[in-house]
């Protein structure tokens, strides 16, 4: 079965061609991350905007690159669901029209189980049940996958979602947007036990996620730190919430790498994404443990971050599970993972309706719009 | 010449086909529900009620704007969508132009007019050829101003002048006020848009050589985004 699939849920416009789930035909990303690097973050308007300017050509490329055309394919799998609702809107609309008007069956698909399904792709063997942790700009979750489309959802994050946190450490020390990636390459320099910064633990659910506390924890050390030094005059207007909230690039004086002239930045990124990751590989390893799972699977767009990878793939080594985690392209928003989760979808001969509409929550494991 | 064209720019969801200067079909939802919901199982049910072929249909027209900024892109993206399926070209027409064509009989300057917020409205001037429905003179090109800037333009001009458009009962009473010259106002099943006088503009516009690829085909929001607006705004003063 050859799907088109298509995806547009944040700043990437994407379409790809997947032939029974697994094989990637063409994978074709447009991203927009250097118009929205202006703004510190996501616009969501000016996303919406510029899916719309680029969806034909994308949808094209991924027909022309997999040697398909509208006619060829079998169905249309698209993103519904969550994300950005006048981004998701774009990739919906322009795929119901194309099932429509070339007369092929519908699947929407949830984004999350997208990047879950991702790992099916480059991993040929793996099927249900694994434990999945999937951990993106907008979602942390730590996911058993009992089958496909079969999800029990074993923790979440109470807040932020861990690439979020990424995300405001980087607007505040200086790194910009998208902080995942900056932080890590900042980091590579430093040392990660320079600083210490608690894990966060909620009460009551042991796999449960907290990020705000360590963004807390984090500024609250640069405040103090401020307050040591000549910069502190200015600390109120920089530290204060609607300072780090905005977009400003570049928040608090950068010298000679030296945050207030003191703290190595590369330290203070090492350190913080030290403790993301051990918050993220303690609570998974800990479910793994408890619930007796022999395989886990990392997901989303942070599973990129290949200080998460290396943790992840070390503690499954020593607690001999098997560990999974997607190539970069395929860790990051694209269609081929949604073509994946779709034809799972399909197979167990699910259809959504011409009505389909675009969520910006939309709960794991729901039934695609039927 | 079968066309099938949409019209999700404003509270109205609208589509229709139609065939040689024929509206064989047309359907306008004005509810609550989403147009992403109501629009292509719409457009389907013209399809299965005429029987026409979706692979006959040889132009798409779409409102192309001004207007609610997702729902010019509900449209845009199924018009695309439908045109890249289908291989062929789309028309955009203007939001104002088409509202302007409900009243294209009557003799008064046509003032379409949307609430466009920030105290604006999109609105244009189109002054119909008596006897005909060729496409008209633009008396003032469609845009974003406030209501006073409109009717100074009205009151200069001297023409008498007939509105609709859904800004108008929120505006009614200051065009009473200030308005020096003829008006009217349009009753109501004129006063929206409606996806056969879509049509109809979009074969003039067709004729005119105005069709665009389906890949190039984008909204005119005849605004940027309050981001960039704002952007500009600090690069300006810097």
């Amino acid at each position: 079965m050859k799907i088109l699939a298509i995806e547009s849920s944040c700043d990437e416009t994407a379409a790809a061609v997947v032939v029974d789930g697994r094989d990637v035909r063409s994978n074709i990303i447009s991203t927009q991350i250097p118009i929205h690097t202006l703004y510190g973050g996501v616009v969501p308007e000016i996303a919406s905007r510029k899916h719309i300017e680029r969806v034909n050509q994308v949808i094209r490329k991924a027909l022309s690159d997999a040697g398909e055309t509208v006619d060829s394919i079998d169905a249309v799998a698209v993103t519904y669901g969550p994300g950005l609702v006048g981004a998701l809107l774009v990739g919906l609309n322009a795929a119901k029209a194309i099932a429509w008007a070339a007369d092929k069956p519908l699947i929407g698909v949830n984004h999350i189980e997208g990047h879950i399904a991702a790992n099916f792709i480059e991993n040929k063997d793996l099927n249900p049940p694994f434990l999945c942790l999937v951990v993106s700009g907008g979602h942390t979750h730590l996911v058993r996958v009992l089958d496909y489309g079969k999800y029990e959802i074993l923790g979440r994050t109470v807040d932020d979602a861990a690439g979020e946190a990424f995300d405001k450490i980087a607007r505040v020390i200086g790194l910009g947007y998208p902080g995942g990636p900056k932080i890590e390459e900042d980091a590579r320099a430093g040392d990660p036990t320079a600083y210490h910064f608690p894990l966060a633990h909620v009460r009551g659910s042991e796999y449960d996620f907290s990020f705000s506390g360590l963004k807390s924890a984090v500024l609250n050390f640069l405040n103090s730190e401020a307050m040591k030094c000549d910069a502190a005059k200015r600390r109120d207007t920089l530290l204060s919430d609607s300072a780090h909230s905005k977009s400003g690039v570049g928040d608090i004086p950068l010298i000679d790498g030296k945050l207030f002239g003191t703290i190595q930045r590369s330290d203070l990124s090492a350190s913080f994404q030290k403790a993301i990751v051990d918050a993220l590989t303690t609570r998974a390893f800990l479910a793994a443990e408890n619930e007796g799972e022999k395989r886990i699977a990392l997901a989303g767009g942070v599973a990129a971050n290949s200080a998460l990878q290396s943790s992840m793939r070390e503690e499954a080594k020593k607690r001999g599970i098997e560990f999974f985690c997607p190539s970069k392209i395929l860790c990051t928003d694209n269609a081929a993972m949604i073509g994946c989760a779709g034809y799972y979808e399909l197979m167990k001969g699910r259809r959504s309706p011409l009505s389909l509409n675009a969520f910006s929550d939309l709960p794991i494991g729901a039934s695609n719009g039927e | 010449m079968k066309i099938l064209s949409i019209d999700t720019s404003g509270l109205c969801c609208t589509a229709a086909i139609m065939e040689d200067n024929i509206l064989r079909a047309s359907y306008t939802v004005d509810f609550k529900k989403t147009h992403s919901e109501t629009l292509l199982p719409m457009v389907d049910s013209l399809f299965e009620t005429t029987g026409i072929m979706k692979k006959e249909i040889d132009l798409i027209a779409c409102a192309s704007g001004p207007g609610s900024f997702t729902g010019l892109r509900i449209g845009a993206a199924t018009a695309k969508g439908i045109a890249l399926a289908l291989d062929k070209p789309i028309i955009p027409v203007p939001t104002l132009l088409s509202l302007s064509y409900n009243a294209c009989l009557s003799q008064m300057d046509i003032v379409p007019m949307m609430d466009a917020r920030r105290g604006q409205v999109y609105t244009g001037v189109y002054r119909y050829e008596e006897g005909t429905s060729a496409l008209p003179k633009i008396v003032l090109e469609q845009c974003a101003i406030p209501l006073e800037e409109l009717i100074e333009v009205i009151n200069e001009n001297g023409h008498g002048v007939l509105f609709l458009g859904d800004a108008v009962p929120v505006f009614k009473e200051k065009i009473e006020e200030l308005v020096k010259t003829d008006r009217s106002f349009a009753p109501g099943f004129l006063s929206r848009q409606r996806a056969g006088a879509l049509a109809e503009v979009s074969l003039l516009l067709y004729n005119d050589g105005k069709a665009v690829s389906a890949d190039d085909f984008r909204p005119d929001y005849l605004r940027l985004s309050q981001a960039e607006r704002e952007r500009l705004e600090r690069e300006n003063q810097e």
